[in-house]
């Protein structure tokens, strides 16, 4: 008896250092930036928005003080989903992804058994990211270290966005190309400019949709206006900011 | 990398990688839940009234796709515009969508609270799970064949086609269970864009016929690459030089060219079979070596064409005026762009003599309302979308073809297919698109519908992007590999839960004579029902 006691404790001993051992595997943002595209990674981060949950799968813009990760499609119930509030502060499991420059934490079937969770939500102090201001860095490679994280563009004007066949001015357009309309959530893309240079930037109509704050704050623009702009630095084949916040300049 | 800067195009991104399957086979499983009660919601079925009544104010909704291109934004409001001073009694209002998905999402939210639109575009996978309702979609075979109000019919206010002037295999395409419940809309196929340039930089002659051996073979020479990671073909240190944008129709065409299971007509799923398997092997042979690509693992294969970084991008027709050097659309910054020959062929085939593709492109349906002089309004508009005005307008945004032979015919649309004028509306690459589809319209196909096709085929892709991304981190693609993935598959799409009965009012009809247990137990529940009913009448006697 006393040896199967013996055993028995053995074994909840070699179980617990495994269990240890696996927290520790946790990679800081740094090892993240350095890991293989492809590489399976876990990190600790903290909820900054929601952008859409989609019949048990959810994207997420995440960041934590060292850096910030974009979880794009993640298993996730709607239960949980709910409690994914900003300033949760999450465990998670896939593996470092590049789509079109973005680079993300994407999750594969593969890597864990029918209904196994990839996070788990971890008791702590809220954190939610302050917009760092990047205006300086519009137009350098610098700006790709940034990536996914809450931005600033401080003192943009908006510029003119056209259609093609059509010599209107638009302060802004509904989709890329003016396709889209008004009542059908689409993406807004506006134009502006800083030292002479022009960007385009998206209000992401499943981030923030018809009705907020700030898709209506985009649609009542005017070319000319000079705004402060935040948002989160998604990246499509360069930056892309999915903007959150327009307010007049300061 | 550097932030965009104004000048360059946008598709659909941040919608990119849609969870399609997933969400689609919920809403399937949501469809059949409908099924379970259906008739408890559902109105009786459309019957056409005799005549058109212009003395009431009717408005429809159009629910329609556009592929973010504004052009084709225009000639949807041009097309109401112009049907509406047709018929001043119907006011048509439009809502877009840059997406299938979300269309399909919406009607079946709304069926449930029986606000469908009245037209919309759609795929026939779709229908066959709006028809999981009752009386949900309205079926138009007497609509089409009405000498009043049908096909080319006497009363019509405009020139629309005959049915005999729709190409009958389009409107093949739109029939489930024996009814057509669709018109088709406009046809596309998927096209082989090929870098001649690197192709025959590396020796090869490209064929008019490319079979799979060859792109596997100019694929894998195109991945070579020098110890510091420098592609030889390219001079980049980027090439994936074979991308599929659509796996699931790249998996059912292979299955298709070489007669191998997928499903029956009935709705019995064969995709989990042999051939798929070894198929699969194949596939993440050349995703290892990293030879070939998709367009969820990587992106659209357009920009990495574009960029001098693919060889063969694989994607629809439709998305022709992205494609090349010169293309109209671009999606990757104007520097980024190689100068090259763009050709364009069938896909690649297996055996060439005998070439197979699939055909695709949206058709549109009529909702049902309790009101049918409502719905024959909602039927004289999806009418008007087949005119010629409409069809060869819409067919020019893109390297779609008219689905009615009176508009292929047209002088004006064959000047359009014919000319070289080579600016963005007559953007070679795009018109050899189009005539790639009509050269080989006897050569498509489509694949069976029936309630869960639609899963069954995000299964099919599935299966792709499932071994290319265990290639990709290293995990051994084996028999054992591809038994769990079967599984895997099986369980996570329900493809053991769908087939079988047919969608629509057929399956709803015959469900054949009841078990004799079933009879049994409903006899004996009769007789108990009776033997309380003669109590109750025994004791209300004795009161």
């Amino acid at each position: 008896m006393k040896k199967l006691v013996a055993v028995a404790l053995m074994l909840v001993l070699a179980l617990s250092a495994f269990a240890v051992a696996e927290e520790a595997q946790v990679t800081s943002y740094e090892d993240f930036v350095a890991a293989e595209v492809g590489q399976l990674v876990t990190v600790e981060t903290y909820v900054q928005a929601n952008q859409s949950w989609w019949q048990d799968t959810i994207t997420l813009y995440t960041q934590s003080p060292e850096g910030a990760y974009f979880l794009y499609s993640m298993p996730c119930s709607e239960e949980d989903a709910a409690k994914l509030v900003p300033g949760t502060k999450i465990r998670v499991t896939g593996r470092k992804a590049e789509w079109s420059g973005e680079v993300e934490i994407s999750f594969d079937e593969d890597d864990r058994e029918v209904g196994e969770s990839v996070f788990e939500i971890l008791e702590a102090e809220p954190f939610i990211a302050e917009p760092e201001d990047v205006t300086g860095l519009l137009g350098t490679e610098e700006l790709a270290a940034m990536m996914n994280r809450k931005v600033a563009f401080r003192g943009m004007t908006v510029e003119p966005s056209t259609i093609e066949g059509d010599d209107t001015q638009y302060a802004f357009l509904y989709n890329w190309d003016g396709s889209g309309q008004e009542g059908a959530n689409n993406d807004l893309y506006f134009n502006v400019s800083k030292d002479g240079t022009t960007y385009t930037f998206t209000v992401e109509s499943y981030l923030t949709g018809e009705g907020s704050d700030v898709y209506e704050a985009v649609k009542a623009l005017n070319v000319g206006d000079v705004v402060d702009l935040e948002g989160f630095l998604y990246w499509y084949n360069g930056a892309n900011p999915h903007i959150t916040a327009v307010t007049a300049a300061e | 990398m550097t932030i965009r800067e104004q000048g360059t195009g946008y598709r659909v991104q941040g919608k990119r990688r849609f969870p399609f399957p997933i969400y689609c086979l919920l809403l399937a499983l949501l469809a059949l839940t409908l099924t379970g009660c259906h008739g408890s919601r559902g109105r009786g079925g459309f019957e056409a009234p005799e005549a058109f009544d212009t003395s009431r104010q009717f408005e429809i909704s159009f629910w329609a796709k556009n592929d973010t291109n504004k052009a084709q934004t225009n000639i949807y409001k041009k097309a109401i515009s112009d049907f509406e001073a047709l018929y001043p009694n119907i006011k048509v209002t439009l809502k877009l969508y840059t997406d299938y998905g979300r269309i399909y999402n919406d009607v079946i939210t709304n069926i449930s609270t029986d606000t469908t639109p009245n037209v919309c575009i759609t795929y026939p996978d779709h229908i066959a799970t709006y028809l999981t309702g009752s009386n949900v979609v309205v079926p138009l075979d007497g609509l089409m064949d009405d000498g009043r109000y049908g096909l080319g019919g006497s009363e019509l206010r405009f020139d629309g086609p005959a049915k005999s002037e729709l190409i009958p295999q389009f409107l093949k395409e739109c029939a489930i269970s024996g009814s057509t419940y669709a018109l088709p809309y406009m046809r596309s196929t998927e096209a082989l864009y090929i870098n001649k340039t690197y192709v025959e930089a590396m020796g090869y002659e490209l064929p008019d016929a490319v079979t799979w051996d060859f792109i596997w073979e100019v694929s894998e020479a195109a991945a070579r690459k020098d110890a510091d990671g420098v592609y030889a073909v390219n001079g980049q240190k980027v090439m994936i030089p074979f991308i599929y944008k659509s796996t699931d129709n790249m998996m059912i065409q292979m299955l298709r060219q070489l007669d191998a299971g997928y499903s029956t007509d009935a709705g019995e799923i064969l995709l989990l079979n042999d051939t798929t398997r070894q198929l699969l092997f194949e596939i993440a042979k050349h995703a290892k070596s990293g030879a070939f690509s998709t367009f969820k693992i990587s992106s659209y294969p357009a920009n990495f064409l574009n960029a001098g970084q693919c060889v063969f991008a694989v994607d629809s027709t439709a998305g022709a005026t992205w494609m090349g050097s010169d293309a109209p659309l671009l999606d990757i910054s104007a520097d980024s762009v190689v100068r090259f020959e763009t050709a364009v062929r069938p896909v690649p085939q297996f055996d060439p003599a005998h070439p197979q593709m699939i055909s695709q492109g949206p058709s549109v349906c009529v909702f049902n309302k309790k009101d049918p002089q409502e719905v024959l309004a909602a039927w004289l508009f999806a009418q008007y979308l087949l005119t010629n005005d409409v069809q060869i307008a819409y067919s020019q945004t893109e390297g779609y073809v008219p689905v009615t032979g009176k508009a292929q015919g047209d002088a004006a649309y064959q000047a359009y297919l014919n000319s070289d004028a080579g600016d963005a509306l007559h953007y070679p690459v795009k018109l050899q698109a189009a005539r790639l589809l009509l050269e080989n319209t006897g050569n498509t196909f489509t694949t069976p519908v029936f309630n869960g096709s639609a899963s069954l085929r995000d299964a099919a892709g599935a299966l792709i992007e499932s071994v290319c991304k265990a290639e990709r981190k290293g995990t051994t693609v084996d028999d054992a590999y591809i038994e769990k993935l079967y599984a895997r598959t099986m369980a996570q799409y329900h493809l053991d839960q769908i087939g079988a009965p047919a969608a629509g009012a057929d399956a709803r009809a015959d469900l054949g004579p009841l078990p004799a247990g079933s009879v049994a137990l409903l006899a004996a529940l009769a007789c108990v029902w009776a033997a309380l009913g003669l109590m109750a009448l025994r004791r209300r006697r004795m009161k």
